[in-house]
């Protein structure tokens, strides 16, 4: 979440709770809502690795509260992390491990496997269409999001139909 | 017919002849479909998937076994009585969408429903209804090549409901679509099974088949794996999958 709040920092100078909306508001229904103590910490890791600085600003009948902003130093690390490339999503190798290991030990049959795997996924799937079916087309974050992972389930059962065709 | 299954196979064999080489294709399928019910049908190319729904809707002929269509075997009535049940009771839809070039979308959606023995005012009415479920209202003075391969495919599919089938076959009806007609026709599809059509279907697509109630996988003709997906939970994208 580091460099998330960094990018959201390079925007505008922000307090915790406004990071945690702008993050909602950002990525929408399908994004798992960020834990506000999460935030706070992860605030704090910033500032004592110098990416961050904060000011205290008053409030009237309330405690101060701290509107962080970007140093040089954070603005550098968020180029370096923009300007890599990045790692594609790895391959789900531990049910390759079972795949190739259980049969050896006669604890389960390759068959058995695979068919369970198959509906685990089918499972997910239909989870991600109930997802789309509720989030709104023009959401277009939440909705590539969600693409996203459908696209890569339907290469897991592609896969899997390989290793049935190979392995069975 | 209520506890009577729509569509009943059993040990239904297809062994094609035609070369040097005898080559089986389905070898011995067992297979049951309740009213309602919307079963997806998967497994690799060739494992006889296809060949199994055509011959379930008597586009292929069996070499052994039996097929039931509400209570009525099929398989042993001649050809000319097969085609009568399947134009009463069935409904295909395949990848590519088939319509009759020279006729209009009304005309294709209406043929069905008068071959199966509407009048000519149900066989309107019932057009119109599904035209305007499908968002085609507008398109059906239109011919089939003026409509793009999405709007073609949902023509496709009130086709086959026109005539409101027992079951509703389809093989691969999204195999030939991109993504957002792809989205048109899983609602549709959606849509059509909520309100009790039972189906089933042959599909690749992850996203189709997980509409379905039940999936079946079929390797080298023979099923393999044969069971009900669980109802879906409300979660977040997160929650289903860790994209990193």
């Amino acid at each position: 979440m580091r460099l998330h709040l960094l990018a959201l920092l390079a925007k505008e100078p922000a307090h915790g709770y406004e990071l945690k909306q702008a993050l909602e508001q950002t990525f929408g229904s399908a994004y798992p809502s960020p834990n506000i103590g999460q935030i706070y910490v992860t605030l704090g890791r910033l500032e004592k690795d110098g990416l961050v600085r904060s000011v205290g600003v008053e409030q009237s009948n309330r405690p101060n509260k701290k509107v962080y902003y970007l140093t040089a130093k954070g603005r550098d690390v968020l180029h370096l992390w923009v300007d890599e490339p990045t790692e594609g999503p790895r391959v789900r190798d531990e049910f390759f491990m079972k795949l190739v290991l259980a049969p050896m030990t006669g604890i389960a049959d390759r068959m058995v496997l695979i068919n369970r795997q198959r509906r685990h996924y089918l499972s997910l799937m239909k989870d991600l269409n109930e997802l789309l079916d509720r989030t709104p087309p023009e959401d277009k974050i939440a909705t590539l999001l969600i693409e996203g992972a459908m696209l890569h389930l339907q290469a897991d059962l592609d896969w899997l139909e390989r290793c049935q065709e190979d392995l069975s | 017919m209520s506890d009577e299954p729509v569509l009943k196979a059993v040990n239904l064999v297809k062994i094609y002849s035609d070369g040097a080489v005898p080559v089986p294709a389905v070898r011995g399928v067992d297979l049951q479909v309740e009213a309602g019910e919307f079963v997806a049908v998967m497994g690799p190319s060739g494992s006889g998937k296809s060949t199994l729904v055509h011959m379930l809707g008597g586009l292929d002929k069996r070499t052994s076994g039996e097929i039931w269509l509400d209570g009525q075997r099929a398989d042993t009535l001649s050809e000319s009585a097969w085609a009568l049940l399947r134009r009463k009771k069935i409904g295909f839809v395949f990848q590519f969408f088939n319509l009759v070039a020279n006729m209009t979308v009304a005309d294709n959606v209406e043929l069905p429903a008068l071959l199966a023995g509407a009048s000519t005012k149900e066989a309107r009415e019932r057009r119109e209804s599904l035209l305007d479920a499908l968002n085609l209202t507008g398109r059906a003075d239109a011919a089939p090549a003026q409509l793009s391969g999405g709007e073609q495919q949902r023509v496709a599919l009130a086709r086959a409901l026109a005539n409101q089938p027992s079951v509703l076959l389809a093989d691969e009806p999204t195999g030939n679509l991109d993504s957002r007609n792809t989205r048109d026709v899983l609602r549709l599809l959606g849509q059509v099974h909520k309100d009790g059509q039972t189906i089933v279907m042959v599909t690749h697509d992850a996203r189709v088949a997980a509409l379905a109630d039940r999936v079946v996988s079929l390797l080298d003709g023979e099923i393999v794996d044969d069971g009900r997906l669980s109802r879906p939970r409300r979660r977040t994208v997160g929650e289903v999958i860790d994209l990193r």
